[in-house]
């Protein structure tokens, strides 16, 4: 599965991430011998290639939102900036989203006033592979936005929301759970779906679906994690 | 069996532990552990509900620190009911993806089903036809309807209205009458599907709908006169399981609770998707913030959704139920055999005997389904107990990445708290019901 996933961006200075990977053969199928001829194919996915910010201007309310957080907060607060499929995300430092939270609350100019979901995702090729998504709501303007932090397992600490928006609190402890992101300043990071002595995190990517094999008339079907896949 | 190896019997009715005596009580033997307990010394009782417990709505669990009858502080627990449903999906296809969504929330399936599809359209960048959206409004709002239902006889239930309980769960069962008619099942449907819906309308479904529109009035007028009039009712809901707008935003709190502390946020009406700008309706609200208010918010939406149903069977025009693109549409034409539901005959002959290519697509298609491009969105969509928001990353394969449920119930629970600190042991069990956490969606 990973073996044809290549990471790209290791070495960028800036911290900015790249998302994504390639993938090689017409098919995707990795476990069987290609037989389409297209097996030399190397096809890099939109997001294969680092993040690059959408030129500006952004339409719509994104450039009052970023132009506002950039003249509150400095020039280097959005390490990126992309607008895709109608959506506005903000890629910040790790050890800032408190104090962006709190700006976006509060500014008269941004009031989001509602932190409506919390949520990880795990680019396993990438240095800083644990991704951290706050989807946030101003109710005033009715106005979206995605905030998106990223850390690398050396070093997975974010400063925690909560201080600014309590709904984080168990959002980022669900995040804890299955990703193992520390949230500096949570008042209480522990478990919260998975039992207090459990093991590792399961929605990381590197971490198997488990299950075992079935028999039916003599054929064995592997877990679903094991069979063959498509991707 | 009564007892450990270490000779100690773990079901005793007290024992000793390190954070002191420990009391298991099941069922009628109140008095004796009320005798037992030195009122003096052990003025602060932590008390344990669930997660077993009937009155904690599910597998929900609440140790509470009591003093006297009153409540000091409250933990709710979860993750009881967890079955990775994230993780899970991550090795299936889109579309199969439906099938594990709907199992979340398992009183409003089709409102996870449909938020999951828009996201995987609004990846896809496709329109779904429009007699499909008004199919997904007409299922959404009687879901919504069986869902209060289910809300206002578990309500009762808790708070000795049994009544309620036994009407509620009666209603509730004609809305699931229509879902098997629909699409032969009455739970965890997976009807919603990217691109529109597995199936059109059966040829009486439009009449089930109609009488049910019909009936229901007459049900909510007889629970308005079994409930809104009882002083036992209103004793039991007013004042209690208070949380003021400013509370329910800090929390998170969306959803009737939000709109009965007097925040008309609904978003059919802010944000609005599916079409809900083209049908005429209210959003209830009250200005009580407790269990009361959310009752009566509950018992109004109830009434604007058949406003909607009457409207959406007035739009339904003959038209296509799933995207006309084969890359994407299922393959499979459903229709009703002799013995059943199943794959059309007409559809089955053309793949096997007619069309090479035809049976090439399908299966291509069954097993390794269409791919998505790659990008990641957030798609919120008002379910019945608030914001139901679907976080998908595509990494440009048949498989999702990464898919979020932000679950209300996950994030109401949040409030318990805030709700039921200060308050009486029994207020507990009716600030939680009000806020009608549905534990499959909480622990997904």
């Amino acid at each position: 599965m990973s073996d044809e996933r290549t990471g790209t961006g290791e070495d960028r200075p800036d911290g900015v991430q790249p998302v994504g990977m390639q993938r090689k053969g017409l098919f995707g199928a990795v476990d069987s011998g290609d037989t389409s001829g297209f097996g030399g194919l190397v096809q890099a996915t939109p997001l294969g290639a680092e993040i690059a910010s959408t030129p500006e201007p952004l339409g719509g309310y994104f450039d009052e939102v970023v132009g506002a957080l950039r003249e509150l907060l400095g020039e280097d607060v959005a390490r990126a900036v992309v607008v895709d499929r109608g959506e506005l995300t903000i890629h910040i430092a790790p050890d800032r989203t408190e104090a962006v939270c709190r700006t976006m609350r509060d500014d008269e100019s941004l009031r989001f006033e509602l932190c409506n979901s919390v949520s990880g995702v795990d680019y396993p090729d990438q240095r800083n592979r644990l991704h951290i998504a706050y989807h946030l709501t101003s109710m005033t303007y009715r106005r979206r936005v995605r905030l998106e932090t990223a850390v690398g397992l050396d070093h997975p600490v974010v400063r925690s929301v909560t201080s600014v928006y309590p709904t984080a609190d168990w959002q980022e402890r669900e995040a804890y759970d299955m990703f193992g992101v520390v949230f500096e300043g949570h008042p209480h990071l522990t478990r919260i779906l998975m039992p207090d002595d459990w093991e590792g995190h399961p929605q990381r990517k590197d971490y198997p679906l488990g299950g075992i094999d079935i028999e039916y008339k003599g054929a064995h079907i592997p877990p679903p994690d094991e069979r063959r896949s498509y991707k | 069996m009564t007892t450990t190896e270490h000779g100690a019997d773990a079901y005793a009715a007290e024992r000793d532990t390190t954070e002191g005596r420990v009391y298991t009580v099941t069922g009628g033997d109140w008095d004796e552990l009320v005798a037992s307990v030195d009122p003096v010394s052990e003025e602060r009782l932590i008390v344990n509900l669930g997660p077993q417990h009937p009155s904690t709505h599910g597998v929900l669990r609440l140790v509470c620190e009591l003093e006297g009858e009153t409540v000091r502080s409250v933990r709710p627990i979860v993750g009881y009911l967890h079955t990775g449903i994230e993780k899970n999906m991550e090795y299936r296809t889109w579309v199969q993806g439906t099938t594990f969504v709907t199992r979340a929330d398992y009183l409003a399936p089709i409102f996870n089903e449909t938020a999951y599809c828009l996201a995987v359209e609004k990846l896809l960048d496709v329109e779904v036809p429009r007699r499909a959206n008004v199919i997904r409004v007409i299922m959404m709002e009687l879901n919504r309807i069986s869902s209060h239902l289910v809300a206002l006889a578990t309500t009762g239930m808790e708070l000795g209205a049994l009544s309620m309980m036994i009407y509620g769960f009666r209603d509730r069962e004609k809305i699931l009458d229509i879902f098997e008619a629909v699409c032969g099942l009455r739970m965890n449907m997976a009807y919603v599907r990217p691109g529109g819906v597995a199936q059109d309308l059966p040829a009486d479904g439009v009449r089930m709908i109609r009488e049910f529109v019909e009936y229901m009035p007459k049900g909510l007028d007889d629970y308005e006169g079994l409930l809104t009039g009882n002083a036992i009712w209103q004793e039991r809901t007013q004042g209690v399981g208070y949380l003021d707008v400013s509370g329910c935003l800090a929390l998170g709190v969306t959803g009737p609770v939000l709109r009965s502390a007097g925040l008309p946020w609904d978003l059919r009406k802010t944000m609005p998707y599916c079409g809900y700008e083209e049908y005429d309706f209210e959003v209830p609200t009250h200005n009580g913030a407790d269990a009361w208010a959310r009752y009566l918010v509950r018992l109004e939406e109830i009434r604007q959704s058949l406003r909607i149903i009457e409207q959406g069977l007035e739009k339904l025009e003959p038209g296509p139920v799933m995207v006309e693109d084969k890359k994407i549409a299922w393959p499979a034409q459903l229709a009703l055999g002799g013995d059943g539901m199943g794959n059309s005959l007409n559809h089955i002959r053309h793949i096997m005997s007619q069309s090479m290519e035809a049976l090439i697509h399908h299966f291509k298609l069954v097993t390794e389904g269409f791919r998505v491009p790659a990008g990641q969105v957030y798609t919120a969509i008002e379910a019945p107990r608030g914001e139901l928001g679907i976080h998908a990353v595509s990494d440009g394969g048949t498989r999702p990445f990464r898919v979020h449920l932000r679950e209300p119930s996950f994030v109401n629970l949040q409030a318990i708290p805030a709700l039921a600190e200060g308050g009486l042991l029994a207020d507990v069990i009716a600030g939680g019901a009000s806020l009608d956490p549905v534990m499959g969606g909480c622990d997904r």
